[in-house]
């Protein structure tokens, strides 16, 4: 079976339409980033520090009731969220005047005393600390601009700067649209997400090395042709690949974000939605990039 | 036509073997009596998010086991320098990290100050200094030598939870150091968390001092003690109320008997009362000091004083010499048992603060396995279905290759003795997804190679030659990323990492290896026209 015969797309002269929608995600995308700086965005705890618990509760309980529970009880920045079917309560509450290590007892007393009828197991308690948060944060950060710089000497290894360069922003521009995404629908920043935003890093690279290999492969092969024909014709014979790669990654993903459980459902959510960016900008981003680069290169040199 | 494909199906066996082999211990339990020897008895280990159980980060007060270490010289020196019938009028703690003793005139102090030198030739003596007609003498604990002391706590510290933690009870528990003052604790599986935190958690200094009659406690308060005076206070929980009652108590801040002296601690029933107590037997030391001291004072009150909270403050009747004394105090059974371990144990020594607590319940956890497991198995038999459609009798091919990437992993893991976490589950299901790459690729290279009218083999060995390097370069660059994820992960996203970076190390075998001496034996033995790809 084959899904695209030969195909005879001009990517290349997409440009225009590529680079306006990418050119507002990564907007998005630094914006959320300088969101997420200066806390401003939904962030996980364990970036924050602060507590975080999931109860189960043997009657259906409402928001409502849970937050004016624990309001009496004196906690009042409290982030509450049901989860769908098993009467699930997720709690979560960032920095904190009472001590760590107190404040999952304080919620469990409140809601004992406030639900007497209604008792409830704690599925799982996370309690961070700031100083914890803070060192998690730098870590992260050294933890991603380390990747970048090895695959950028890597890439800029195995071909040359310019596709190094166009490795790199395509691949940055991947991170940037997962986190523009995330921003969008108010998820959770944590550090599932960022090790979902490195696994795609990587998916996306790969992604982008088919496509750069087939264009160098054809650049020895016909010397005198234009570039852009070349950068095209090298995207087209790849094309059926990076489909149906796309395809078999991006199953296996989606089952994971509807059958692998709440756990990992945002993880998994961030994983499928990298899928198709990341097959979107090896063909729409970086590409033509290069392709840009290179023939404005040739053009001086004539 | 031997193209040498005997070692390579050998190969291939060994590793399904050897996978097997290492995935007997995961698989079966309890293992045969017969399996034993050199068989690998490692099992993939869960993580606390598959199994349930309490990831706790503490950090040690170093800071204030050096200030206990002042106090502690500041103690030894006024009985040493009462001892050589030295005047002084005070000695105490100063500020962080000195010592001061405060001294009545220049000519005595010059004494003091060889004896101090002998006595603690790692501190450093200041020059005296005169205030208010008396003469002050600080000794200060350097930097280096407040950086031993600390390093020491933290060792002690560390020690000190092992030890606690088996004697709770907990079946491979994890106790580590992390950087300069930080001790992580996992345990999987606890059942009560929270009794297991208190348990690691208190910092058990027990302490004997007497109680200063000549003050009333009721009405004193901070100020108005006398300068070698603390007042502490009794709390009893009224066991049918619950409520919470504090009695006064001031005692003689210097110990006559602390927790060190001890050499075992033992939980008992009081016949009478059926009330739960501690039984505790001091060393020789401790028995003699005890001894001295019920001796010479009979009729007064001792106080047993945990953490600076009173837990009772009996009478002395009479002498008590054999070294055995008892802790009573409105406690239930599990707290008298749990005390009984932190005093044999012995105390921390410096506090330690809770910094990161991770709790999962036993269900969520279970759950998550279960879960994790269905996306799997969805997840591969979607790709199962797409690959056999798209590709035919060579996606088929390529199938078995993903399997045996599946096979080769998990017995990978099982032989490293690795941690599987839940998104190290997702990490093998995106595997599936991605380890049927290398094949997509090389077959879209012998589909164009065939349209190019080579025959079946010529394609089928130009498409893996060409795809090569292809592959290598895209293994390499997911590499990358993950050993990256693996050094500064930790707990959920190590054991992604660990996953991801074994399966495409793997996947490299099984996709340029495996596959291929399939289609090479098949097209060996059969003359086919057309590729089924």
């Amino acid at each position: 079976m084959e899904l695209l015969g030969k195909t005879k797309i001009d990517f290349i002269g997409m440009r225009k339409i590529s680079f306006i929608i990418s050119g507002i995600m990564a907007l998005i995308g630094l914006v959320a980033i300088v969101q997420i700086g200066r806390g401003a965005a939904n962030m996980g705890i364990d970036f924050s520090g602060g507590t975080a618990m999931q109860l189960k509760f043997s009657q259906p309980v409402t928001i409502q009731a849970a937050r004016e529970a624990l309001a009496k009880a004196g906690m009042k920045e409290v982030e509450l969220q049901e989860i769908t079917g098993g009467n699930q309560l997720l709690i979560k509450m960032h920095k904190s005047d009472i001590t760590t290590g107190k404040v999952a007892d304080s919620v469990q007393a409140a809601l004992q005393q406030s639900f007497p009828s209604n008792p409830f197991s704690v599925e799982s308690s996370t309690e961070i600390g700031p100083s914890i948060g803070d060192k998690l944060k730098k870590d992260t950060l050294v933890a991603v601009a380390l990747s970048m710089l090895g695959i950028i000497l890597y890439i800029a290894w195995r071909f040359d700067f310019k596709f190094g360069v166009g490795a790199v922003i395509a691949t940055m521009h991947d991170v940037l649209a997962i986190i523009a995404v995330f921003f969008v629908l108010n998820k959770e920043v944590n550090l599932l997400l960022i090790t979902a935003v490195l696994t795609i890093a990587g998916y996306s690279l790969t992604d982008t090395v088919v496509v750069f290999d087939r264009i160098r492969e054809n650049m020895h092969k016909s010397l005198k042709d234009p570039m852009i024909e070349i950068f095209n014709r090298s995207i087209n014979e790849v094309l059926s690949r990076t489909i149906v790669t796309s395809i078999t990654t991006f199953l296996a993903a989606s089952s994971l974000l509807f059958f692998g459980g709440e756990v990992i459902h945002d993880f998994a959510f961030a994983l499928v939605v990298g899928v198709v960016v990341a097959t979107y900008s090896s063909i729409f981003v970086a590409s033509p990039i290069v392709a840009l680069w290179e023939k404005s290169a040739v053009e001086s040199k004539a | 036509m031997n193209k040498g494909y005997t070692w390579r199906i050998s190969l291939i066996l060994v590793f399904i073997i050897a996978s097997g082999i290492y995935l007997v211990p995961t698989l079966v339990s309890p293992l045969p009596a017969w399996w034993s020897g050199l068989l690998p008895k490692d099992k993939i280990h869960l993580g606390l998010d598959l199994q349930g159980g309490t990831h706790l980060v503490m950090e040690v007060e170093t800071q204030k086991a050096v200030e206990g270490s002042l106090d502690l010289i500041a103690t030894d020196l006024e009985d040493s320098l009462n001892s050589q019938n030295l005047r002084f009028k005070h000695i105490g703690k100063l500020g962080g990290d000195k010592v001061q003793l405060t001294l009545y005139d220049r000519a005595s102090a010059g004494t003091v100050q060889t004896v101090v030198k002998k006595k603690y030739p790692d501190l450093e003596v200041l020059p005296l200094t005169d205030e208010g007609g008396f003469v002050n003498l600080q000794l200060r604990i350097n930097d280096k030598e407040a950086q031993v002391r600390k390093d020491r706590a933290v060792a002690q510290a560390l020690e000190t939870i092992r030890n606690r933690i088996d004697q709770f009870g907990v079946s491979e528990p994890i106790i580590q150091r992390e950087g300069i003052d930080h001790i992580v604790v996992q345990l999987p599986g606890i059942k009560d968390p929270k009794r297991a935190i208190e348990l690691i958690g208190k910092t058990a200094r027990l302490e004997f001092k007497l109680v200063d009659e000549n003050v009333n406690a009721a009405t004193a308060s901070a100020g108005t003690l006398p300068e070698d005076d603390e007042l502490l206070f009794e709390k009893r929980t009224d066991p049918a109320t619950g409520a919470v009652s504090e009695t006064p108590v001031v005692v003689k801040r210097k110990a006559i008997i602390t927790g060190d002296l001890l050499t075992d601690a033992q939980i008992r029933i009081d016949s009478q009362y059926n009330q739960p107590y501690v039984a505790i037997e001091f060393n020789s030391t401790g028995a003699r000091l005890f001894d001295q001291v019920t001796a010479a004072n009979v009729g007064k009150r001792f106080a047993i004083v945990l953490d600076s909270n009173v837990y009772s403050a009996p009478v002395i009747r009479e002498r008590i010499s054999g070294g055995s004394a008892q802790i009573s105090g409105s406690f239930t059974e599990k707290e008298a048992a749990d005390l009984a371990i932190v005093l044999r144990a012995g105390s921390l020594p410096a506090p330690v603060k809770i910094l990161q607590n991770v709790t999962v319940g036993p269900s969520l956890g279970a759950d998550s396995i279960k879960k994790g497991l269905m996306a799997g198995l969805i997840g591969v038999a979607l790709v199962v279905v797409f690959m056999g459609i798209y590709y035919k009798l060579s996606g088929m091919v390529a199938n078995l290759g993903m399997v045996l990437n599946i096979v080769y992993l998990m017995g990978a893991l099982a032989a490293l003795g690795a941690t599987l976490t839940l998104p190290g589950i997702a990490a093998i299901v995106l595997l599936v997804g991605m380890s049927v790459d290398s094949n997509v690729l090389i077959f879209e290279r012998i589909r164009e190679e065939l349209k190019l009218g080579k025959t079946p083999h010529a394609a089928l060995d130009a498409g893996y030659d060409k795809a090569f390097l292809t592959i290598m370069d895209s293994h390499v660059t997911a590499l990358i990323t993950a050993a990256v994820l693996f050094q500064f992960g930790t707990g959920p996203v190590k054991g992604f990492a660990v996953s991801l970076s074994l399966g495409i190390i793997i996947n490299l075998f099984t996709s340029l290896l495996a596959t291929r001496v399939l289609f090479d034996a098949f097209l060996d033995r059969v003359h086919v026209k057309r590729l089924s790809i």
